[in-house]
C-alpha cells in the first residue's frame, strides 16, 4: 500500500468511486486553495475493490461538503484534528445548489441573462432529482464536465 | 408583494377566493369599472401572442386602468441587448403591475426577483402559462359548479402541450378526479405525469380513440394535433381523424359534458360543433378576461 504522510489537521475523503477524485478536487475548488492535497487513485478496497481517496490539509470550514453528496453520498468524510479522526460527517443532499452545475436547456433564461446564477433545487429527495429553479429542467446526473 | 409564476403558486383556498371574485365581476361588472383607476398595467410581450395580450389589456381596461407595453421583442430594448433584470427595473418605475411573455423559460421569474411591482407570467416558452390554467379552472368551476368529482378527457398532443400539463398539475389538488388521456402513441402524456398520478393514487387511463371513451366523460379538453409531430405521413393520415371532434362523436357524449379548448382551434373541432351548447371554448375566452381582472385586483391588493 502506498504511504502518504500523516495528516495533522484537515479531511480525508474515503470511499470515493474509483476515477472520481479529480471531479471532487475541482468541485471542492481545491485548485483555488493554498493547501496540501494528496490524491490517491485506484487504492485497493475490501468494500469497493477499487476506490479513490483525497487527503486535504486545511481548515475544514473552508470547504463546502454539501456538494459532495451530489456526486456520491456514500463518500466517507473523516475530519482530522491533531492527527486523529474526530468526526465522521454524514453527507446529505443539499436543498439548493448554486453555480455548481449548469442548466443545459437552451430554452432556459440562464442561457442568455447576464450573470444569472445557475440554481438547482432538490425536487425529489427519494429519487435524488434536482431541477433548475427557472425552467424546471431535470438535472441529468453529474458527469464531471459541468465545471469545465 | 405577490407574483404569479405557476398555477400552483396559489393554494386551492386562494384560488376559490380568486374565482369567487371573477364570478362577482361577471355578475356585476359595473362595480369594478373604476377599481383600477390611476393604475397602469405593462404588457411586456417578447414574442407575439395576440389573444393573451388582448385579454390582459381588456381586463385592465375594464377595471378602469391604463395599459402600456410592447408586443414583440423587436420593439423593446431587448433588441439592443438589455437583460430582463434591467428591463423590469425600468418597467417598475413606469407601471403598477406587469404581465410578461417571453420565449425563454423562467424569464418572468427572473423579472419577479428584481421587480418592485407584481409580475404575472403570461407564458414562458414551453414551460408555464398559468393564466390559461386559471382560465380553464374558472370555466370548469363556473359551468360545472365544482372542481372535482368528474372524469376529464384530455385529447390530442399530450406530450408537448404545456396547457395540458399545467391543467393536470392543477387538477390533482382536487378530490375524485379521473383522467383519460386520448392521444396517438407518439404524443402520449410524459412519464413524469403518469408517475405522479400513480404515486398519488389518482385514477387515469390512456386510450387511442376518442369515440370509445366519449360516453364516460364529464369534460373534454381538446388540443391541436400538429402534423409535424408525427414521425411519418402514414401515421398522421391514419390517426388524424380520431382526434377531430364532430357532431357524430358529440352524439356519443353525455348531455351535460363540456368541451374546452385553449384556442386557437385549427381543424380538431369541426365548426358544426360550435352550435352545440356543450361547446364552451368561446365562453372560456370570456372567462379568461374575468380571471385576469380578478388576478390584477388580487395582486394589486384591491380584492377586498
Amino acid at each position: 500500500m502506498l504511504n502518504v504522510g500523516r495528516l495533522e489537521e484537515g479531511i480525508v475523503l474515503d470511499h470515493i468511486k474509483a476515477g472520481r477524485s479529480l471531479d471532487i478536487y475541482y468541485l471542492l475548488q481545491l485548485d483555488k486553495l493554498d493547501c496540501t492535497v494528496a490524491i490517491i487513485k485506484n487504492a485497493r478496497s475490501n468494500k469497493m475493490e477499487k476506490k479513490d481517496i483525497l487527503k486535504v490539509e486545511c481548515d475544514i470550514n473552508m470547504l463546502d461538503f454539501d456538494v459532495l453528496a451530489l456526486i456520491d453520498h456514500n463518500i466517507t468524510v473523516n475530519v482530522i484534528k491533531n492527527g486523529e479522526i474526530v468526526e465522521k460527517k454524514e453527507l446529505t443532499l443539499p436543498k439548493q445548489i448554486k453555480n455548481v452545475i449548469r442548466c443545459h436547456n437552451p430554452r432556459c433564461i440562464t442561457s442568455i441573462e447576464q450573470e444569472l446564477p445557475h440554481i438547482f433545487y432538490l425536487a425529489d429527495t427519494k429519487k435524488e432529482i434536482y431541477r433548475c429553479k427557472y425552467c424546471e429542467e431535470k438535472y441529468a446526473g453529474y458527469s464531471g464536465s459541468e465545471l469545465k | 408583494m405577490r407574483h404569479l409564476m405557476s398555477p400552483l403558486d396559489f393554494t386551492t383556498q386562494e384560488l376559490d377566493r380568486l374565482f369567487d371574485l371573477a364570478n362577482d365581476i361577471e355578475r356585476n361588472p359595473q362595480n369594478y369599472a373604476h377599481a383600477c383607476e390611476g393604475n397602469i398595467l405593462a404588457t411586456c410581450f417578447y414574442e407575439p401572442s395576440t389573444r393573451t395580450r388582448l385579454s390582459f389589456e381588456s381586463a385592465m381596461t375594464r377595471l378602469g386602468g391604463r395599459v402600456i407595453g410592447f408586443a414583440d421583442a423587436a420593439s423593446s430594448s431587448a433588441s439592443k441587448g438589455e437583460s430582463v433584470s434591467d428591463t423590469i427595473r425600468i418597467i417598475s418605475c413606469y407601471a403598477d403591475i406587469c404581465a410578461m411573455r417571453h420565449p425563454k423559460e423562467g424569464a418572468p421569474m427572473v423579472a419577479s426577483e428584481k421587480s418592485s411591482i407584481p409580475v404575472i407570467n403570461a407564458g414562458d416558452g414551453g414551460h408555464q402559462h398559468p393564466t390559461q390554467t386559471l382560465t380553464d379552472l374558472l370555466t370548469i368551476r363556473s359551468l360545472k359548479g365544482r372542481l372535482g368529482n368528474f372524469t376529464i378527457g384530455l385529447c390530442g398532443d399530450l406530450k408537448f402541450g404545456r396547457t395540458v400539463h399545467s391543467l393536470i398539475n392543477a387538477l390533482v389538488r382536487y378530490d375524485n378526479i379521473r383522467f383519460v388521456f386520448i392521444s396517438p402513441e407518439e404524443l402520449r402524456v410524459p412519464d413524469y405525469i403518469t408517475d405522479m398520478l400513480r404515486e398519488q393514487e389518482i385514477p387515469y387511463e390512456e386510450v387511442i380513440r376518442l369515440e370509445q371513451i366519449m360516453p364516460e366523460l364529464d369534460l373534454l379538453y381538446m388540443t391541436r394535433v400538429q402534423k409535424e409531430r408525427f414521425f411519418n405521413e402514414e401515421d398522421y393520415v391514419r390517426l388524424k381523424d380520431f382526434y377531430i371532434l364532430n357532431v357524430s362523436k358529440m352524439a356519443l357524449a353525455k348531455k351535460d359534458m363540456l368541451v374546452l379548448h385553449p384556442l386557437p382551434r385549427v381543424n380538431e373541432i369541426s365548426v358544426e360543433v360550435d352550435d352545440d351548447p356543450r361547446a364552451v371554448y368561446f365562453k372560456q375566452a370570456q372567462y379568461g378576461v374575468y380571471v385576469r381582472m380578478a388576478l390584477i385586483l388580487t395582486l394589486l391588493g384591491k380584492d377586498r
